[in-house]
């Protein structure tokens, strides 16, 4: 009964929090209608009993969004409306139909509910946590390992973008000549 | 109350008496009403402190020790005008504050607070109900209320960014930063004390170190002790790190525009969340409560105990820069807090 309505609930304001995020012209809008349909999902998770995915999912979007919103800050006034490019039709065409594919794919998929099945239940009296370690240590070792190679190389590659002239204080004891030089490189951008 | 015998750990939750919805509303009222009133209370304590640590007398005026400047102040919040300024995102800059007050009492919902008691037969309707200490016992209790507390950066974050000022603006771009650097510290930090128990739950915690002084985690992880404090004060923006409002450099950071109860919400929560942070520190690091006897005036002292470090700090301490903040967080704690977690990790196996 209380599931029933946390579920329906949980839904429809994601469902809607979702679409302000893509309609919004309001960048602050968008993101904060982002953040809050990320952290209902959570609420999925909870009613499904997995405490720990809802968590993690809390967490990791938390931050992740505030990462956005850091970029949003730099790029645009949080205050005015966004003046928006126009879309070429046929782009909008192609994602419109591909997106109703998708939806009727998800809503059709029920019908062949028996095929799906609990490859790996969760253990009575087995927190969560040491659950999903389990699954993701044995069966998922090695995507888990290639998605923390891929973190690796971002990571690098956001040092390399982001390191040169690291060396260098930007705000105090620089000398004219440094000062020229970065002048210049902006410049050649 | 009938007895239940239980032979192994799983039934043994079983033993408690049965957790009822109207003891867990009872419960989310109790938390609510206390911890505000301390959390006013606290800003009391916090004048006096302060006022003690510099040599001055503090509020003295209003009753006895001054101890209905909070009355005072409390009317004055209440009726002042709320005031929305112009060109402001009017909905997300009211909607801001309920974000930090909501989420720092969201929060406490996963920690245990006060005794658990069975209200008595004789009081009509709610006799014999059961409240527990914790309103919501989650087996992941620790990672939800980091998270919670986490989601509660999005109310400075939000009302800088709503309020179509410079100050506000510079106050929400550094609780970004901040938050982005103190996570990674928090999270790290308490990973090892959480696989030396081998659960996320706050109980389990508390059971761990119930032989006594010598079995509290400070003293295998006072590294993680000492990391935990330090994203701890970053968590609650304390004085060495409360960038998000520094007056001396940003006016006011992100409340610059607000005004009466709004301003009032932030401070709520941010009081709210030093006791949270208070409470984890002493329920996973220095023993936490016993069921027995005097511990849970033990835990009380405990929690008073790093609410006043967090007083004596801000008395002690000045202000550090957003960029030694970074600095900090990134290139020093981090690195220790890993290779904490690595020969936790290590002197477990071996």
């Amino acid at each position: 009964m209380y599931e029933t309505i946390a579920f329906y609930l949980f839904s429809a304001l994601t469902i809607v929090l979702f679409l302000i995020t893509v309609m919004s012209k309001n960048v602050l809008y968008a993101m904060t209608a982002l953040a809050s349909g990320m952290v209902l999902i959570s609420g999925f998770f909870f009613i499904l009993g997995a405490d720990f995915l809802g968590v993690v999912q809390l967490i990791v979007y938390v931050g992740a969004v505030m990462a956005l919103y850091s970029f949003a800050m730099m790029f645009f006034d949080a205050t005015r409306d966004i003046k928006e490019k126009n879309t070429p039709a046929s782009l909008v065409f192609l994602l419109g139909g591909l997106s109703a594919l998708v939806l009727v794919l998800m809503f059709a998929a029920p019908i062949h509910s028996e095929a799906v099945q609990a490859l790996y239940p969760i253990h009575e009296g087995v927190g969560n946590a040491q659950d999903v370690g389990i699954v993701l240590f044995t069966k998922y070792l090695v995507p888990f390992e290639v998605a923390a190679v891929m973190l690796l190389v971002a990571m690098i590659a956001g040092i390399i973008l982001a390191g040169k002239k690291m060396d260098q204080s930007l705000t105090s004891d620089m000398d004219v000549d440094a000062e020229d030089e970065i002048l210049t490189q902006k410049d050649a951008k | 109350m009938e007895v239940v015998t239980y032979t192994n750990v799983e039934t043994f939750v079983q033993h408690l008496p049965e957790v009822t919805a109207v003891g867990v509303w009872i419960k989310a009222l109790i938390i609510l009403a206390v911890i505000s009133a301390i959390a006013g209370f606290g800003t009391f304590i916090e004048r006096k402190v302060l006022a003690f640590m510099q040599r001055r007398l503090g509020p003295m005026h209003v009753g006895p020790y001054g101890l209905l400047q909070l009355i005072a102040d409390g009317i004055k919040l209440f009726t002042k005008e709320d005031i929305v300024p112009q060109n402001a995102n009017r909905l997300i800059f009211m909607v801001a504050p309920i974000i930090t007050a909501a989420t720092a009492f969201i929060a406490l919902a996963a920690v245990p607070v006060f005794p658990d008691f069975t209200i008595p037969q004789w009081v009509p309707v709610l006799g014999g109900t059961f409240v527990p200490s914790i309103a919501a016992d989650l087996n992941i209790g620790i990672l939800f209320v980091l998270g919670m507390m986490a989601a509660g950066l999005y109310g400075p974050l939000l009302a800088g960014m709503a309020q179509a000022n410079k100050w506000g603006i510079i106050g929400a771009a550094r609780t970004a930063v901040q938050f982005l650097s103190y996570e990674v510290v928090t999270g790290l930090s308490i990973l090892a004390p959480i696989m030396l128990v081998g659960s996320l739950s706050f109980v389990d915690f508390n059971n761990y170190q119930q032989g006594g002084i010598a079995d509290w985690i400070i003293w295998k992880q006072p590294v993680a002790f000492i990391l935990f404090l330090i994203a701890g004060f970053a968590e609650t923006n304390r004085t060495p790190f409360d960038l998000l409002e520094h007056e001396a450099e940003v006016v006011s950071g992100y409340a610059t525009e607000y005004s009466g109860m709004r301003w009032g919400m932030f401070f709520i929560g941010e009081y709210a969340n030093m006791i949270t942070i208070s409470i984890i520190a002493a329920v996973v690091f220095l023993g936490g409560y016993s069921e027995e006897g005097i511990g849970w005036l033990t835990i009380i002292l405990k929690v008073g105990f790093f609410f006043f470090l967090m007083l004596w700090i801000r008395a002690a301490w000045p202000h550090v820069r957003p960029d030694q903040l970074m600095w900090l967080c990134w290139k020093v704690l981090m690195p220790i807090a890993v290779i904490n977690v690595v020969v936790t990790g290590i002197v477990m196996m071996v």
